[in-house]
């Protein structure tokens, strides 16, 4: 067992011989204080020394007071957790594999340094959460422990590979654990790499950690697993609450997820189409939008050619034509602008786009307003745009325009080859026609 | 019964204080309407920090219950909903509970870390309550000796709850988050008359930093109690000061009643032993009891078990009016949800025939000298019961089991919960931990406020007041009020001043007056308005009342209201005389009192009552003087 704590603190508790999770006695003054030594996070000062008491209270104590410390027994090994042994799957059920990735979802914070450790075992989900073995022969394995925040699209290969290999090898649904930040550049990215998917992959997050008895993550995974198992829909898919209460999940289309709130457990909207799908607390799937169907048979594969060099900016009043060229001396290959409104950019920057364009840089053009389609005819900014040879988003979100430009330049696609791609839907993401059910009202009388 | 056995006694005192939420913005304030909007939710423990799960936690998850949450959306925010991280903690409330700290010679800690103490009976929308210890130590002295202090937190108020079952209860989240006082002392307390004096005095304290909430609920007690060879029991919930020393002494009473019933069960069986569940509705198919026809006619079963030996130990009475049964009863109805059970010690009884009861022992194999337990139940719900009863069956034989309890208006207790232990508390990593230095440096330089012993010599002394008013200012919390109205009323006696605040608020709350909604801007207008002869003494009644049913704006009313002048008032009572001329001339001067009394209602109380005398007795005579007497 080490010693957590840095400069004064550590100078006192290293000549007492103290180690975290040893129980102390302290001298303050007259007064004697004893508890155990908790590990301090490194942000917090060096200035005081904490200590769990009998009664469970933490306290930090100014070194400066502190005139003896004696180490009354040693803490030995860090808290240990002793998830139950699980209990053998039922016969018979669908098999589910959980891939996990890491983030809120399939980590809990270690209390030991504040920082955020992985779940270990499939027993501590499962425990937890046994609604999932309910459901499914759920089978769970770490492929990378990585905050969402960190995920790279080398990452979006390495799991689009494992996902495909579990679907190959008899699973009916996959469940990817990820954290939630990024968790739509993902979906968007195994829509595009995933080919000839027959079945569902399904990414999931929380934005309570399970180690808070109100975690998301009952519901959210077990209405992924649910999903993963009977779902109908060969999709890739975001599966989180679909309000504030633990009612329902909503299942929506990779390619048009988004993370809209910080922390709410709501914070994935569906853009632009109605989620493809509602999960009740009790298991209930009903599908609600366009899907395609679950297939039998048929090996999935992944395209893992993708270029990650793509630049997502966006315009705002004051953005200048050298900042443009700074992107593209930066070395990035190809750029997402999200625009303002319909997609529009101030007019003093359309040369520089077109330099662009003319260098072999595509330039994409989606909006930052992310509900409705990008239209470049509307206006003089945009029809200049177009003579730049911008290319529109239709009613891509930028995100998944950026995600989706990485794979076009991966694939080795340019100019009019490109164009056609990025303005065709592959995976769900350009939308034939937006309904009107598709705008979520943020004030909406009775519901939060 | 025995007699009350000699008590060890520990109070904690939770106190609201007055300023916005501990770890968000929104005001401290209670609704009584309808939320806004309601939320749905769950709550599952996941394992702690030191590797165990509660077991008070776990009790809790075991029943797989939803909880509704009620929001106002101008009250409160994401946070009570546990949709965003907490703020930080209110650095206000902190300087309030330090101040506390001070003021009892407690010891401030260096650094306050927020914990969670993980609760998941649904009243904290986390699962958990956020709670901070900010002083261990100190002592109050009380007229049976000093009792020492343990620990003052600084913790978030619980979600109002509106209504409970086994499958879920709802919520209001107005209160949660709302800063509170925890303030816990040794058991150091010996007798229930001592109880009762230390909360009284921890309570003066807090309300003399003058930034405690006031009112029904915003302080409560729970008492720890235990005797000796007994054990401790958290009792939740106490209101009224009054109360406690016989909550005290009827707790004191079960814990010997329970052991004695120990030692009697040791030398009549042993140990206690308890049949498996089984189901004997058959025993009681065709039975005339109204309970029973009713629970099979639900779909209900009945399921019992035999208790070896203990014939007549059900029935035993262990506080005033509750038996040993009633104890099991609320293990049974905790636990399984099931509404109660029937025990051999009250049969025949409920309608259910000897005839009957006789199948009922024949069904569980019980002879005349064993008990049995009867759960009219679903199955699952009344194996879940019976296990619970049969648990405490056998503690029963052992001593007296820990538990929490709720204080029942009568001064008896009965069973919530099991007494959780010390595991469930984790830190709060999402709030920073705070230096208390620099708001103990702050506070010293203030000053701390004056302690109520001081405060009540010095009204007296000061103020030449009577010790009872002096008191009920302190406690009533308008020595601050006070002083300043006496201060600006220069015509008015301060021991008159008093009286305003304290007896004549008093009387009217007496009469069903809303008082708590006269804020202290009203009062001191109202003292006011008196002091400078705009209000006569005999008005401030009304103006009192009026103000607590319409507010503020029934003193516009006043302020506007100059005091009628002599001719307005000759004026009013010379049409009073034509009005009632029949009567003056058949009463004659004995006319007077009830015309007096009109006079008073159509001038409510705007002029003094000594000058519309006058005015009466001399218009009347006149009046008089001009009719002949028929
Ligand atoms: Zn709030």
């Amino acid at each position: 067992m080490g010693l957590s704590y840095r400069g004064r603190a550590r100078a006192l508790l290293e000549e007492a011989g103290a180690e975290d999770y040893d129980l102390l006695e302290m001298r303050t003054g007259s007064r004697k204080l004893s508890g155990i030594l908790m590990p301090r996070p490194e942000i917090l000062d060096d200035e005081h020394v904490v200590i769990k008491l009998d009664n469970g209270y933490n306290m930090g104590v100014a070194v400066a007071k502190i005139s003896g410390v004696r180490v009354l027994r040693k803490g030995g090994a860090a808290p240990e957790r002793r998830p139950p042994a699980p209990s053998a799957p039922r016969g018979g059920l669908p098999k589910v594999s959980i891939l996990a990735t890491g983030g809120t979802i399939a980590s809990r914070v270690e209390y030991s340094t504040g920082a955020v450790r992985p779940t270990e075992s499939p027993e501590e989900l499962l425990d937890l959460i046994p609604e999932m073995g309910e459901a499914a022969d759920v089978s769970y394995k770490s492929i990378m422990a990585v905050f969402s925040e960190d995920i790279s699209p080398e990452d979006w290969v390495e799991i689009a590979r494992a996902a495909a290999s579990e679907l190959n090898s008899g699973a009916s649904g996959v469940v990817v654990a990820h954290g939630t930040d990024t968790m739509h550049y993902t979906a968007a990215a195994l829509s595009f790499l995933l080919q000839n998917l027959t079945k569902p992959v399904i990414l999931v997050g929380a934005q309570r950690s399970i180690d808070r008895p109100s975690t998301d993550a009952v519901l959210n995974l077990s209405s992924a697993v649910r999903m993963a198992a009977y779902g109908p829909a060969a999709e890739v898919m975001i599966v989180m609450h679909g309000s504030t209460s633990d009612d329902f999940a909503f299942a929506i289309r990779g390619v048009k997820a988004r993370k809209m709130h910080t922390s709410r457990r709501d914070a994935f909207l569906p853009v632009n189409e109605p989620p493809i799908a509602v999960i009740s607390s009790g298991g209930d799937i009903e599908i609600t939008g366009r899907i395609r169907r679950r297939r039998g048979s048929g090996k999935v594969d992944v395209d893992p050619r993708i270029e990650p060099r793509v630049a997502l900016i966006y315009a705002w009043p004051s953005i200048t034509g050298d900042y443009l060229r700074a992107v593209s001396s930066s070395g990035y290959e190809g750029v997402v602008i999200a625009g303002t409104g319909l997609g529009h950019v101030p007019n003093r920057i359309i040369s520089e786009i077109g330099e662009l364009v003319d260098s072999g840089i595509p330039v994409v053009i989606s909006s930052q307003c992310l509900f409705g389609r990008v239209n470049l005819r509307v206006y003089s900014t945009g029809r200049r745009l177009l003579a730049a040879g911008a290319i529109p988003a239709g009613d891509m979100l930028p995100e998944v325009a950026t995600v989706k430009l990485m794979v076009g330049l991966g694939r080795g696609y340019r100019g009019d080859e490109l164009r056609e791609f990025m303005t065709s839907n592959i995976a769900g993401e350009i939308s034939e026609s937006i309904p009107p059910n598709s705008f979520p009202p943020c004030y909406r009388p009775g519901a939060i | 019964m025995v007699d009350v056995p000699r008590v060890r006694v520990g109070l904690e005192i939770h106190q609201r204080l007055a300023t916005h939420k501990l770890f968000c913005n929104c005001p401290s304030e209670l609704r009584e309407d309808e939320p806004d909007y309601w939320a749905r939710r769950r709550l599952r423990v996941s394992y702690s920090e030191l590797g165990s799960i509660d077991p008070a936690a776990r009790f809790e998850s075991l029943r797989n219950r939803t909880f509704t949450y009620g929001a106002y959306s101008d009250a409160t925010c994401e946070v009570e909903l546990d949709e965003s991280p907490p703020l930080p903690m209110n650095l206000e409330a902190l300087e309030i509970a330090l101040e506390v700290s001070l003021m009892l010679g407690m010891d401030p800690v260096d650094e306050v870390h927020t914990m969670r103490k993980i609760v998941i009976d649904g009243s904290n929308t986390t699962g958990f309550q956020r709670t901070a210890l900010v002083a261990m130590g100190g002592e109050v002295k009380t007229s049976s000796g000093t009792v020492r202090l343990k620990t003052l937190c600084l913790e978030e108020e619980s979600a109002y709850i509106i209504s409970t079952a086994p499958e879920g209860a709802t919520y209001r989240l107005d209160r949660l988050g709302i800063p509170l006082i925890e303030l816990a002392t040794e058991a150091d307390i010996t007798s229930p008359s001592q109880a009762r004096e230390t909360a009284l005095t921890l309570g003066r304290v807090l309300r003399a930093t003058g930034k405690v909430q006031r009112g029904i609920g915003t302080i409560r007690q729970d008492l720890n109690v235990s005797i000796e060879g007994g054990a401790r029991q958290e009792i939740k919930g106490v209101q009224e000061l009054a109360l406690i020393p016989k909550i005290v002494e009827r707790e004191a009473v079960r814990q010997a009643t329970l052991l004695e019933l120990r030692d009697r069960i040791r030398e009549t069986v042993g140990e206690v032993r308890v049949s498996e569940p089984r189901d004997v509705t058959s025993a009681l198919l065709g039975s005339k009891s109204r309970l029973i026809r009713r629970a099979l006619s639900n779909g209900e079963r009945i399921f019992g078990v035999r208790v070896d030996g203990l014939a007549g130990f059900l029935g035993v009475e262990i506080q005033p009016g509750r038996r040993f049964g009633t104890e099991l009863s609320g293990y049974a109805k905790v636990f399984g949800g099931v509404g109660g059970i029937i025990h051999s010690d009250e049969l025949p009884g409920y309608g259910i025939s000897e005839d009957e009861v006789r199948a009922l022992r024949e069904a569980l194999g019980a002879d005349r000298s064993d008990a049995f337990i009867l759960v009219l139940a679903e199955e699952a719900a009344a194996s879940t019961a019976l296990e619970a009863v049969s648990e405490r069956l056998i503690q029963a034989g052992l001593g007296v089991p820990e538990e929490t309890r709720r204080a029942l208006p009568d001064g008896n207790t009965e069973f919530m919960r099991p007494l959780p232990g010390p595991a469930r508390m984790y830190p709060e990593t999402d709030v920073f931990p705070v230096k208390t230095g620099p708001l103990i440096e702050r506070i010293l330089r203030k000053g701390l406020p004056e302690m109520p012993d001081a405060t009540i010599d010095r009204l007296q002394r000061e103020y030449g007041l009577t010790r009872e008013h002096a008191e009920m200012l302190l406690d009533e919390g308008r020595v601050g009020l006070f002083e300043r109205v006496a201060a600006a009323s220069g015509n008015l006696s301060p021991r008159y001043v008093a009286a305003i605040l304290t007896s004549e608020m008093r009387a009217l709350k007496r009469e069903g007056v809303d008082v708590e909604g006269i804020g202290e801007e009203s009062l001191s207008e109202i003292v006011s308005l008196v002091d400078s002869g705009i209000l006569p003494k005999e008005g401030v009644r009304d103006a009192l009342t009026e103000v607590a049913e319409r507010g503020p704006a029934a003193l516009e009313d006043l302020r506007r209201r100059k005091p009628p002048s002599e001719s307005e008032i000759r004026d009013i009572v010379r049409k009073l005389i034509r009005d009632n001329a029949e009567l003056v001339s058949r009463r004659g001067e004995r006319a007077f009192s009830p015309l007096m009394g009109e006079a008073m209602r159509i001038l409510r109380g705007r002029a003094p009552g000594s000058l519309v005398s006058g005015i009466l007795k001399e218009e009347l005579r006149r009046a008089l003087r001009g009719t002949p007497r028929g």
